[in-house]
C-alpha cells in the first residue's frame, strides 16, 4: 500500500511565503530600523582607537570582577589586536550585543507571564523544546527571505535560538520564589504588580541573570555560524578559512571567539554574583 | 460565649473542604460524617467543619490544635489566603469570603498584619526595609513608614540591627524583625501563625515574654496558632481547642484546665494536669512591697508608686497580714488629711495557706484580680500569687 507523503515542507514553504509577501512592509521596515542600529553601535565602537576601548574593558572588567578579569581581558584584546583580527571582533561583539538586547526585552515579560499563568506555561514549553532542538541552521534559511542576506537575518536567527534560556530561568527563578514569601506578600495586601516588582523578581535576579548569561553564550555561537548568511564579524573569517583550506586562520579567528565568549561569560557571571 | 466584649472578627459555620468537589464533602458531612470516612467516599479532604467562634476586641486568642486539626488553614481563612468553602467570616460588617479582589486586598491592608512560623523575611531586604513592607504595600510616604519601621523595630529591641540582612540575624532576631514588621503595620488583628515553633525552648519563652508585655501595652487584637499547650496557657487570654477541623472547646485557660469538655480535652491537659499536687508555695512570689500598720497614707501611696503596683498589702509589727490598701483608697485617705490607713483596708482578697493545691487558686482570680495572699498558720504574710505564676507553674510540670 502507498501512503501518500505528507506535504509537510509544501506547507511551512507556503506560509513563510506567504508572511513573507503580506508583511514585506513589516519586514523592511524591522530590517532598515535592526541595521541602522547595528550600524550606529558598530561605527561608534570602531571609532573609538584600539587601545582607548581596550582600557575601557579592562577598566569594566575591574570595576566589576577584579584585576584578574581586568588583566586577562586587556592580554586576550591585545592578542586579537595583534592578530588584526579587531574590526571582525568588534561587529561580532555588536551582534552578540544587539541579538541579546532583543531577546532579554522579548523574553523578560514572557518568562514573567508563564511564571504566573499556569496555562500559558504549558503552551510555551514545548514552543521552547522545538527553538532550542531544532538545528540552528534551519533558522538561517528562512530568515534571507524575511530580511535578506545580512546581519539582520543573522540577529532575526540568533533571537530566536538564544532566547530560551533566558524565557525558562526567568520562568524557573519567579517560581522558585518560596511560598511563604508570597504568602507574607499577599498577607500585607500587596497588589500582583506589588509582588512581582517587590518580591517576585527580585528574588529571581540572580536565576534570570544566569539565563541571560547562557543566552549571551548562545549568540555568540550562533552569530558566528550565522555568517554562512552574510554576517560579519569573527565567523565570517572562520569561513573565510574553510572555503581556502587556510587552518591557521580559522584558528586565530576561533581562538578570538573563544576569549571573547570567556570575556563575555566572567563578566556578566559577575554581575550576577555582585546582585546577590 | 455570653460575654458582651465588643466582637472584632466573628466566625460562624466555617468549613473549608480541599479537593475539586467541595459540595460533595459537605454534603456528606452534614450526614453525619467524620473526615476520614469523608476522604473515603469522596476523596475530599474535610479541612475544617463547621467553626464558630468570636475574636474579642483587644483579646488574645490562641487556636491550639496538633498537626492536622486544621489551625493553619483557620488562620489563612481568616485573612483569606485560603479560599474557604462556606461560612462567613465577617470583621468590622466586612464578610471576608465574598470580597470582591481590589476590596479584600485594602481589608487586608487594614485588618491584618501577619507573623510567621518561618518567618518569611524577605532575604533581599535590609531589616529596616523588611519592617516597612505593609507601609511600603500600602503607599505610605518614605519618611514617615521610615519612622514608624524604626520604632516599631526598636519596640522589639532591634535597634542598630536596620541595615543588616536577615540571614546575619539569630532565629530569635529574625522572629523580632517578623514582630516589627507586623506591628509597624499597625493593622487592627494581628495574626501569628505559630509564630515562635521554630524558636529553642528558652528564646522562645523569652518571646512569649516580651509579646505579654507588648500585649499589655497595645491590647492589640491578636489571633495565634499553636500546637504547644504550654505556650497557649501561659499567654492565651483565651483557647479555642482543634480537634480534626472541629472545635473542641472554646475557654479561658482555667476553664481547659479544670473543665475540660470531653476525653480529648482531658487527655491532652494530662500533663498538665499533675498541677493538682501543686501548691501554692511552688508558684509563690516574693512581695514587692509591704506596708506597716503604722505607716500614714502618703507613705503607702509612696511606696505603690515606686514598685509600680496598684494595691498594697498591709502588715503589723510580727509580719501578720491585717488588710490590703488599694491606690484609691490611699489617695482618698491623702485628701481628707487621715493620718492612719487602719480605716481605709479593704478585707476583699484571697488568702491561703501554702499547701493550698494550685488548681484551687483558679477560681480566685476575679475580675479585678488582686494577687493572691500566702499566709503560714500565724497568718504571717510569706508571698502572694499571681495569675501568671500559676500557670507559669502549671506548664512547667506539663514539661516534666
Amino acid at each position: 500500500m502507498d501512503i501518500p507523503r505528507i506535504p509537510l515542507g509544501d506547507w511551512i514553504e507556503g506560509g513563510l511565503t506567504w508572511l513573507t509577501s503580506e508583511y514585506s512592509l513589516v519586514t523592511r521596515g524591522i530590517s532598515r530600523f535592526t541595521q541602522t542600529g547595528i550600524d550606529v553601535l558598530n561605527d561608534s565602537l570602531m571609532w573609538l582607537p584600539e587601545w582607548a576601548l581596550l582600557g575601557l574593558i579592562a577598566l569594566l572588567c575591574w570595576k566589576l570582577a577584579g584585576t584578574r578579569l581586568a588583566i586577562g581581558a586587556a592580554a586576550g584584546l591585545a592578542l586579537i589586536w595583534n592578530l588584526g583580527l579587531w574590526n571582525p571582533m568588534i561587529e561580532t561583539l555588536t551582534l552578540v550585543v544587539f541579538a541579546t538586547m532583543v531577546a532579554v526585552v522579548i523574553a523578560l515579560p514572557v518568562g514573567i507571564a508563564a511564571a504566573l499563568s499556569n496555562r500559558l506555561y504549558r503552551v510555551i514549553m514545548p514552543i521552547l523544546d522545538f527553538m532550542q532542538t531544532m538545528p540552528a541552521f534551519v533558522y538561517l534559511i528562512p530568515a534571507i527571505p524575511f530580511f535578506g542576506i545580512g546581519s539582520v537575518s543573522a540577529i532575526f536567527a540568533t533571537v530566536i535560538f538564544s532566547m530560551p534560556p533566558a524565557i525558562r530561568f526567568t520562568t524557573l527563578g519567579i517560581r522558585q520564589v518560596p511560598v511563604e514569601l508570597i504568602e507574607a506578600a499577599d498577607a500585607y495586601g500587596a497588589t500582583r504588580g506589588q509582588k512581582l516588582f517587590k518580591v517576585q523578581l527580585p528574588l529571581s535576579l540572580p536565576t534570570v541573570m544566569a539565563g541571560i548569561n547562557q543566552t549571551i553564550m548562545l549568540a555568540l555561537s550562533m552569530v558566528v555560524i550565522a555568517a554562512m548568511i552574510g554576517a560579519d564579524g569573527l565567523g565570517s573569517e572562520v569561513w573565510r578559512a574553510i572555503q581556502r583550506l587556510r587552518p591557521g586562520d580559522g584558528f586565530e579567528a576561533g581562538i578570538a571567539v573563544v576569549i571573547l565568549a570567556m570575556l563575555l561569560d566572567r563578566l556578566t557571571q559577575s554581575l550576577r554574583k555582585t546582585r546577590q | 460565649m455570653d460575654e458582651t466584649r465588643p466582637v472584632k472578627i466573628k466566625v460562624r459555620g466555617l468549613s473549608k473542604v480541599f479537593g475539586k468537589h467541595p459540595q460533595k464533602a459537605i454534603e456528606l458531612r452534614n450526614q453525619g460524617m467524620k473526615r476520614p470516612e469523608i476522604l473515603e467516599k469522596s476523596g475530599q479532604t474535610l479541612g475544617l467543619s463547621n467553626i464558630s467562634f468570636d475574636v474579642y476586641e483587644g483579646e488574645l486568642l490562641v487556636i491550639m490544635g496538633l498537626s492536622g486539626s486544621g489551625k493553619s488553614t483557620l488562620i489563612r481563612c481568616l485573612n483569606r489566603l485560603i479560599e474557604t468553602t462556606e461560612g462567613e467570616i465577617i470583621i468590622d460588617g466586612e464578610n471576608i469570603p465574598t470580597l470582591k479582589e481590589k476590596a479584600l486586598l485594602e481589608c487586608r491592608r487594614r485588618h491584618f498584619s501577619m507573623v510567621f512560623q518561618n518567618f518569611a523575611l524577605f532575604p533581599h531586604r535590609t531589616v529596616q526595609q523588611n519592617a516597612e513592607f505593609g507601609l511600603e504595600i500600602r503607599g505610605v510616604e518614605k519618611t514617615e513608614r521610615h519612622k514608624i519601621a524604626h520604632d516599631s523595630l526598636k519596640q522589639v529591641g532591634l535597634e542598630g540591627w536596620e541595615d543588616a540582612y536577615p540571614n546575619q540575624l539569630s532565629g530569635g532576631m529574625q522572629q523580632r524583625v517578623g514582630l516589627a514588621r507586623a506591628l509597624a503595620n499597625d493593622a487592627t488583628v494581628l495574626l501569628m501563625d505559630e509564630a515562635f515553633s521554630a524558636l529553642d525552648p528558652l528564646i522562645r519563652k523569652d518571646m512569649q515574654q516580651e509579646l505579654l508585655q507588648l500585649q499589655s501595652k497595645m491590647q492589640k487584637t491578636t489571633v495565634f496558632i499553636t500546637h504547644d499547650l504550654d505556650e497557649a496557657l501561659n499567654i492565651g487570654d483565651r483557647i479555642v481547642l482543634l480537634k480534626d477541623g472541629e472545635v473542641v472547646q472554646i475557654g479561658t485557660p482555667e476553664e481547659i484546665l479544670t473543665k475540660p469538655a470531653d476525653d480529648y480535652v482531658r487527655r491532652f491537659i494530662e500533663g498538665v494536669d499533675r498541677a493538682r499536687i501543686l501548691t501554692a508555695e511552688s508558684a509563690m512570689r516574693p512581695l514587692r512591697s509591704t506596708a506597716r500598720e503604722s505607716d500614714g497614707p502618703r507613705t503607702s501611696l509612696h511606696r505603690m508608686r515606686d514598685h509600680a503596683i496598684d494595691s498594697i498589702y498591709v502588715v503589723d509589727r510580727d509580719r501578720r497580714l491585717i488588710g490590703l490598701l488599694e491606690a484609691d483608697a490611699a489617695s482618698r485617705a491623702t485628701e481628707e488629711g487621715a493620718d492612719s490607713i487602719i480605716p481605709y483596708l479593704t478585707q476583699d482578697f484571697r488568702k491561703v495557706p501554702m499547701d493550698e493545691p494550685l488548681h484551687n487558686l483558679f477560681a480566685m482570680f476575679s475580675e479585678k484580680s488582686f494577687p493572691i495572699a500566702v499566709i503560714d498558720k500565724q497568718e504571717q504574710l510569706l508571698g502572694v500569687v499571681v495569675k501568671g505564676a500559676v500557670l507559669d507553674e502549671l506548664a512547667r510540670a506539663g514539661e516534666q
